[in-house]
């Protein structure tokens, strides 16, 4: 099959890579690029395990070709943090407060929730709660990812304020 | 420095948070081709003919294997839950003659990538000659059904009884008999991550390497080995990052075969990742069955008798599980009650649908739905509270340990506990007396507000041993080798917390390794909330072989009496002197084969234990829930829920109520979202997320969880009981409960899904 030129911007670093047109956009990321932290849960546009930023909006990489995304400037899981040796605040509270078990569906919830406190900076329970449910987990029960999301918050707060 | 009890973030999580965790979807190979399984399109239909000429000529297909090209192929044997008559019905890894089930695996192809590999599996021509399919386990064991197995001709795989005291006086001493029927639904594990693999052959060697999740790792090694012929010693298994396990991962599953052989056969390290609908097809399925149960009381409310007839679907073959489900279901059945007669007829019954494995508290939810209905059935028709007909009945701290009576296939004795402690605790918590009020009142105003128990005793901790071996290395580093796996779980901290307690030595000191054959040599796996039971008491009896040593080895150097020799920091310190001491790191240069053979001394600091028991804890708890149904939807509400769970003691509280906040979840999901419906051909129509529904953040309630440590276990040295599966088991007991309690009329079927729940509202209208 023809291949095709794409050129994106992953975390703030420009990559190219030459696809066929039918690639999905998560199998560009990790199978060309690395970017192994987006994972696949269902490729049905269901779970949000592959949850990732696309001009700072979540978008699930199963249901776009890569093609799609040329020019565009995405960001992964590896992308949160600001230092590999430090954590994001959202990164820091799933942490403090068990939000993860398997680990399976965090990337997708961070990015879901770090755009989420970027539209809403104080989210209500229900909002979190609402933003988050096209993300599946099946390992806590959601009441520690919704409990983290809100310290994560107060975190991100009181740094805008300083 | 307690680790043991507190809340100690954990250990694997920097890595997951990140996104640089390595799950087997994450492994690449030089050189790596992609596989993807032909499955059947149909529930049950005769094998004519495989023509795969057409895919084999495809651009970058490397090859096809079907049945024929497997000489000498075997079944896939049960590793437990084995029941006379079960392995008639093993699963080949591909169909030769017939296929029993859609999904059922009937090529593989190999392609250099995985979109050339499904573009091929379009162009494997198969046909078919379709037989009638048989869905359901009443018609399966009728007469002129479907037959799936020649080796079966009835259907049932496997029948037993169980039996204790004397069922038939008691029905005759009792004042009331009350009759039901009642069935669960099919539903399952469902990890996020779907099953995958990676395995490479390196012919010159004559080795084959297997990356994949797996629960138990070295049962897969060794039903490897058996399968394909090779020897153990030329496997090496080594377990990624596994996505969630829930007891349907990393079973011994027809793939777990075909992508090692297609590794060998094709000389190419080959990646098999299975997609969502493969795997809602091909994943081992659990929890339908179907009761026919009488309970005999007195009028008091004191149950004299309970009988069951118990119908367990198997799906379409005899998995890795053999009747685990059907097993547990008849040895829990009695909860913790006093039911001192007792008879069970258990049918263990071939479907055309998807096999049938354990998930999360196998047999045991669907037990305490079944049994927890029963009460308060009997406490409507007595007239009491069903609180009341509890307390009657549970079994008292005095009585511990308590024996059931005789089992064919399962463990009797509860071992410790106070049931009424704990349930009255629970009572007290949730507000029962209270709720009641509120619920009388909201009735008043035609509201239909229930509230639902669900009393439960767990088992877990399985045994029959584990093996742990404590390494310091020249660093100081500790490093324990384990034989459980993890699945997501967090065991790998809760073991460090163990061993840094029993070496006095900082929980970042400490490494776990575990699931890799080449580092461990035995292994039991983790299942059945056994890992920190029985994982957790290998590795304290070894990391207590290894002080000795460290004691030996620094009183020798320090000449020093052993006894005044205590660990502390990460060395051993002269009591009362803590200036003269040597660090873990001096002490193992100590023991390095050099010096330590020259002072006589076994070298290295290793030490090995094994930890066994046939004996297995008993968790109990109570779930309790409040809901209002609403009667122009169908709709639930969870007002509140409550768990607790004595675990006899706790490792760490924060894992623990982990386990049972997610536990809870999944226990929601399977009572109101969750189940594989499939036609009448057989055909499963939730194949996808948009039909198969896991609760997201909408469904899962603010719910509170108690865990307890009131009654360690005796039969181990930590006292730990297992804390997997009590958020989940009683759910669907104290949900349906609570909707009989809402609507006033008998819940007799899971899942509670808005057009039963409709049907029940119309129902209570009638009456």
């Amino acid at each position: 099959m023809k291949q095709r030129e794409v050129r994106v911007t992953v975390n703030g670093r420009e990559y190219r890579g030459s696809v066929e047109p039918r690639k999905l956009l998560t199998d560009f990321l990790r199978d060309d690029l690395g970017f192994t932290g987006t994972h696949v849960g269902c490729e049905q546009g269901v779970c949000g395990a592959c949850t990732i930023l696309l001009n700072g909006e979540p978008v699930r990489s199963c249901l776009l070709f890569a093609v799609q995304a040329d020019g565009a400037s995405l960001k992964t899981v590896e992308g949160l943090a600001p230092r590999p040796d430090q954590l994001h605040p959202l990164q820091e509270k799933f942490w403090e407060l068990h939000a993860l078990q398997c680990g399976f569906c965090t990337p997708g919830i961070l990015l879901t929730a770090e755009a989420l406190l970027r539209e809403i900076p104080e989210p209500s329970e229900s909002e979190i709660r609402e933003w988050i449910s096209g993300n599946l987990c099946r390992c806590t029960g959601y009441v520690n990812i919704v409990s983290a999301i809100q310290e994560a918050a107060k975190v991100l707060r009181r740094k805008q304020e300083t | 420095m307690a680790y043991i009890g507190s809340r100690v973030k954990r250990k694997e999580d920097v890595r997951l948070l990140r996104g640089i965790g390595k799950y087997v979807g994450d492994i690449h190979r030089p050189g790596m081709a992609h596989a993807a399984i032909l499955r059947s399109t149909h529930a049950h239909a005769r094998l004519v003919r495989i023509d795969a000429e057409a895919a084999r000529k495809l651009p970058g297909v490397i090859g096809v294997l079907t049945a024929a090209d497997i000489p000498g192929m075997k079944t896939i044997p049960m590793r437990t839950g084995v029941i006379p008559g079960l392995a008639r019905s093993q699963q080949a890894p591909l169909a030769t003659t017939k296929v029993r089930y859609v999904g059922d695996p009937v090529a593989v192809v190999v392609a250099e990538n995985r979109y050339l590999a499904e573009d091929a599996l379009e162009m494997v021509d198969v046909e078919y000659e379709p037989l009638s399919a048989v869905v359901d386990t009443y018609r399966s064991i009728q007469p002129g059904a479907p037959q799936l197995h020649e080796s079966t001709p009835d259907n049932v795989a496997a029948n037993f009884q169980v039996e204790v005291g004397d069922v038939a006086a008691a029905f005759a001493a009792s004042d009331l008999v009350i009759e039901e029927r009642f069935r669960t639904n099919r539903h399952a594990a469902v990890p996020l991550e779907n099953r995958g693999l990676v395995a490479e052959w390196d012919e010159g060697r004559g080795f084959l390497t297997v990356w994949g999740p797996t629960k138990m790792t070295h049962t897969n090694w060794r039903i490897l080995s058996e399968l394909t012929g090779l020897p153990q010693s030329c496997i090496q298994f080594i377990e990624p990052e596994v996505g969630g396990g829930f007891g349907a991962r990393g079973e011994f599953y027809p793939e777990d075969f075909l992508i090692p052989f297609a590794a060998m056969h094709f000389r190419k390290p080959i990646c098999w990742l299975e997609d969502r609908a493969e795997n809602l097809k091909a994943m081992n399925q659990s929890r339908e069955q179907k009761y026919r149960i009488k309970v005999g009381v007195k009028n008091d409310g004191t149950i004299l008798a309970m009988e069951a007839e118990i119908l367990f679907d198997m799906g379409a073959y005899t998995r890795t599980h053999g009747g685990v489900p059907a097993i547990a279901a008849s040895a829990m059945l009695r909860g913790p009650y006093r039911i001192k007669n007792y008879r069970a007829d258990v049918f263990c019954v071939l479907t055309n649908k998807t096999p049938v494995g354990t998930y999360r508290s196998p047999g045991r939810y669907e037990a305490n739905f079944v049994r927890e209905r029963l009460v308060d059935m009997i406490a409507r028709r007595l007239k009491k509270d069903p609180a009341d007909v509890r307390r009657r009945n549970l079994i008292r701290r005095e009585e511990m340990p308590y024996d059931l009576g005789k089992h064919p296939f399962h463990y009797m004795v509860y071992d410790t506990g106070d049931f009424i402690s704990q349930f009255e605790g629970a009572l007290e918590r949730f507000g029962y007396e209270k709720l009641k009020t509120a619920r009388a009142e909201a009735q008043k105003e035609g509201r239909a507000l229930g509230i639902g128990i669900g009393c439960f005793v767990e088992t877990s901790g399985i045994g029959p041993w584990e093996y742990a071996r404590v390494e310091i290395d020249t660093a100081g580093k500790v490093v324990l080798y384990s034989g459980c796996n993890s699945v997501g779980q967090g065991i790998a901290t809760a073991l460090s917390q163990i061993v840094a307690d029993e070496l006095q030595c900082s929980i970042d000191d400490v490494r776990v390794v575990h699931g890799d054959t080449a580092k461990v040599p035995y292994g039991n796996g983790s299942n059945a909330s056994r890992s920190t039971v029985m994982a957790g008491s290998a590795a304290v009896g070894a990391a207590q072989k290894v002080k000795e040593k460290l004691i030996h080895l620094a009183s020798a150097n320090l000449e020093i009496d052993p006894a005044d020799l205590i660990l502390s920091g990460g060395r051993v310190v002269v009591r009362g002197a803590p200036e003269r001491s040597l660090s873990f790191a001096e002490l193992a240069r100590l023991a390095l084969p050099g010096p330590a053979l020259k002072s006589g001394i076994k070298p290295g600091i290793s030490e090995e234990n094994f930890f066994a028991t046939d004996k297995r804890p008993f968790p109990y708890g109570v779930h309790l829930a409040a809901v209002e149904v609403d009667k122009e939807t169908g709709k639930l509400r969870i007002l509140d829920y409550l768990v607790t769970e004595d675990v006899g003691r706790k490792i760490n509280p924060m894992i623990i109520e982990g386990q049972m906040a997610g536990g809870l979840a999944q226990g929601i999901g399977g009572a109101i979202l969750e189940e594989f419906v499939y036609n009448e051909d057989g055909q499963p129509l939730a194949t996808s997320f948009m039909d198969y529904l896991v609760p997201t953040a909408m469904e899962m309630p603010r719910a509170q969880f108690v865990s307890t440590e009131e009654f360690p276990t005796p039969h181990n040295p930590l006292g730990v009981k297992g804390a997997g599966e009590g958020g989940i088991t009683a759910a669907g007991a104290a949900l349906a409960n609570a909707v009989s309690n809402a609507l006033g009329v008998e819940v007799t079927k899971l899942p509670l899904k808005p057009d039963y729940v409709l049907e029940l509202v119309r129902q209570a209208r009638g009456n």
